[in-house]
């Protein structure tokens, strides 16, 4: 076989961030060739992103501890993360892409021609001086893809680049990077959970498990070898349906209804939401979709008691609101909690504790449940949300996925009649997906209204019963 | 939730598009003479003199008049501690408020005062509203060669102090969805704000880590020496202006001292 150079080579690779006792990534032997395009998969917790920072050199020698070798890639790196909000440096789009040229000393009269040439590469539309902020998220991604890019890397690296994203966004940062890579030339590691919407992109795939590689090949024969596996341990793997969880029983009765909602954040002009009527059903799971900006969050934040309508109103039913007059946005904390649940996109937002069991328990004790009854209700919980092993454990320091169980369990200690969530499957893996499907579908099955703002189709798929299509107002 | 464009527009007045270098420079001259005295006659003059250069920034009065609202309410604060607190009451009795004796050298001093609180705010205020962050790192950067790990460091930063905004909101929203409100109890409020701060500031710790992170794989502050992709030059009309600012300075010191009224802070 012809010497071709190897790009990337990891021999017997292992990394310990400092002050952990054990290994995020260990015993990982890897050659990836010049122009390849490499999917790496894994369940949460399998030392992805470590392996994709220690690609990119960001493994600070006092940071943690190496095992093994990582050889240095000629002609540089980009990388590109999950989150748009901090990877862009500059206030504005041009000088953003410019800033990666400007660290490598490239001279003046290269860089806003590189700029530009970047920018048309990932279809950025907008003039240089458009202000980053202003941009949409998937927007924001394909400017962090052109920063990336204008330093001309030999090897991209991806770190789940459209999990922030909805739909159309996403399609269109991966329709960027299938452009930008038609040169056969960039060599590509993508870490993506959804694996269906990445294969277009890639020609090799990399499992990492414990102890390593565990699978490599290409897509169809590794998945065809090791589907079912890596299906059971948490990977989104094409060809591995879930099975729908569709309410037995029509809808019951109406719990709360919005009004010809209107929702206008203090001092902005233009309004978040315009006009929306929305009806919650007992037993019933409604979905909310619609692009970023259309004001799903908002509507959830209303329909929750948690913001006041501009206009319209927000209507509880007497047997929902058992015994209040006032809107829920009047509702002392307590009375709401024990009625309408929220459950916010990021979890940490709702933490207030130094432990789970502490975090599960103020719920039920605000609303006056005895200690006894507390402390069944914790107990039940950690148990039906695989908790009971980081009962002591700070909220802070758990996964994703188990933040995210944590955050609805909370949301549940106080038994609401009517459940909202907003973007609960974001970023989990298959393992803790299935388990909120399942969860979510058995509380609609128990009689809960269940509301969920969501970017994801399977997840409507899977659970809604109804959806409420959102439109964007007033936004790009 | 998408955020509203809040870019610093580019001004083409003749002030407000000198190097920010060389406003910062003459802003500072400028402030420091007004601090080298306690009378409120130079503060009283400068305020003239900065009033008279408002159209130069091309700043609206009504814009630099709403800016300097709070100044208004700090100079409100200085009067009233006086009244209260002050412990010397020297001069001549004006009249009596209860049990405090209002004096004439009370009335010069919280003038005094509240008219320099007035010239040190307002060239910040037109220095600042004029000057866009990127101009004023590329210029530190490259006209007196500050350290880019600071000035850049410093611009990424700022950038994400809006967010702490929309962040704050979010968390006491996510509060009240716990059932975790102080109701009319000031011990449990302050105990929430204790427990939202604290998870505000983690939040922002985990930004700015991933942001250092993206910052350091696009090559910043690596041993290379950087280039700038935008040119922030210190012309004849930028040193201009911040000789007219030391001569300002030195004619309203002068003036003040021609008067008899200057009165040094370090005598």
């Amino acid at each position: 076989m012809a010497a071709r150079v190897a790009h990337v080579e990891l021999r017997g690779f292992g990394w310990r961030h400092a002050g952990r006792a054990a290994w995020a990534v260990r015993g990982v032997d890897l050659r990836i060739e010049r122009g390849e395009r490499v999917l790496l998969l894994g369940p949460s917790g399998a030392g992805k992103s470590t392996l994709l920072a220690a690609l990119a050199g960001l493994l600070a020698e006092d940071s943690g501890e190496q095992e093994g070798t990582v050889t240095a890639v000629p002609g540089g790196v980009g990388i590109v993360f999950q989150d748009p909000e901090t990877q862009l440096v500059m206030a504005r789009a041009g000088d953003d892409v410019a800033f990666g040229l400007e660290n490598r000393g490239v001279p003046f009269e290269e860089i806003w021609p590189t700029v530009d040439a970047a920018l048309a590469a990932v279809g950025f539309t907008y003039p240089r001086d458009h202000p980053t902020s202003a941009l949409s998220g998937g927007e924001q991604q394909r400017l962090a893809l052109a920063g990336a890019l204008a330093t001309r890397p030999s090897l991209l690296l991806l770190d789940e680049p459209t999990a922030n994203l909805d739909p159309h966004g996403a399609a269109l940062v991966r329709s960027a990077i299938g452009r930008v890579l038609a040169d056969r030339d960039t060599t590509l590691v993508l870490v993506e959970h959804r694996v269906a919407e990445a294969l277009g992109l890639v020609d090799r795939v990399v499992v990492l498990g414990d102890g390593g590689v565990v699978a490599d090949g290409a897509p169809d024969a590794v998945f065809a070898e090791h589907g079912a596996a890596l299906a059971e341990q948490g990977v989104w793997v094409p060809g591995h349906p879930v099975t729908p969880r569709r309410a037995g029983s029509p809808a019951g009765p109406e719990l709360l209804r919005g009004e010809g909602l209107w929702f206008r954040h203090p001092g902005i002009d233009r309004f978040a939401l315009t006009d929306v009527d929305c009806l919650v059903r007992a037993a019933e799971a409604l979905a909310v979709v619609g692009p970023n900006g259309s004001g799903k969050s908002t509507l959830a934040l209303l329909l929750g008691g948690l913001l006041v309508p501009t206009r319209g109103a927000v209507m509880p039913t007497v047997d929902l609101a058992a015994g209040l007059t006032r809107p829920p946005h009047r509702w002392r904390a307590a009375a709401l909690a024990s009625r309408i649940g929220s459950v916010f996109q990021d979890p940490e937002h709702q933490f207030v504790s130094t432990r789970v069991v502490d975090e599960l328990a103020l719920g039920p004790r605000r609303v006056g449940r005895t200690a006894g009854e507390t402390a069944s209700i914790v107990d039940d919980l950690l148990a039906r949300l695989r908790l009971s092993h980081l009962a002591h454990a700070n909220p802070y320091t758990l996964s994703g996925g188990e933040q995210r169980r944590l955050s609805v369990a909370t949301a549940l200690a106080t038994a609401p009649r009517v459940l909202i969530l907003d973007e609960p499957t974001f970023g989990q893996d298959r393992r803790t997906w299935i388990e909120l499907v399942d969860l979510l579908a058995k509380l609609r099955d128990d009689g809960c209204g269940v509301v969920a703002v969501t970017h994801d189709s399977d997840f409507v798929q899977a659970l809604a019963d109804r959806t409420l299509w959102m439109i964007g107002a007033s936004n790009e | 939730m998408s955020s509203v464009a809040t870019l610093m527009r580019r001004s083409d007045a003749p002030l407000a598009r000198r190097n920010p270098v060389a406003k910062l420079a003459a802003g500072l001259v400028f402030t420091f003479a007004v601090l080298a005295t306690l009378d409120p006659l130079t503060p009283a003059l400068a305020i003239v003199i900065v009033l008279a250069a408002v159209p130069l920034f091309g700043v609206g009065y009504r814009e630099l008049a709403r800016r300097a609202a709070p100044v208004l309410l700090g100079a409100t604060g200085v009067i009233v501690s006086l009244l209260f607190f002050a412990a010397e009451r020297t001069g001549a009795v004006l009249f009596t408020l209860g049990p405090f004796a209002v004096t004439t050298g009370m009335v010069y001093t919280a003038l005094g005062l509240s008219l320099r609180l007035f010239a040190v705010a307002l060239p910040a205020i037109l220095i600042f509203t004029t000057t866009d962050p990127t101009d004023l790192a590329d210029a530190l950067i490259q006209n007196v060669k500050a350290p880019p790990r600071f000035a850049i460091g410093a611009l990424a930063a700022l950038r994400l102090v809006p967010l702490l905004g929309a962040q704050w909101r979010l968390l006491t929203l996510a509060r009240r969805a716990r059932g975790v409100d102080a109701g009319a109890n000031p011990i449990a409020a302050l105990r929430n704000f204790a427990s939202a701060t604290f998870a505000l500031l983690v939040g922002a710790i985990r930004r700015g880590t991933r942001l250092a992170m993206a910052m350091d794989a696009r090559g910043f502050d690596s041993s290379e020496p950087r280039t700038s992709a935008r040119r922030q030059r210190f012309g004849p009309a930028d040193l201009a202006l911040v000789v007219a600012s030391i001569a300002l300075s030195a004619a309203l010191l002068a003036t003040t001292v021609a008067l008899g009224t200057f009165d040094p802070l370090l005598a």
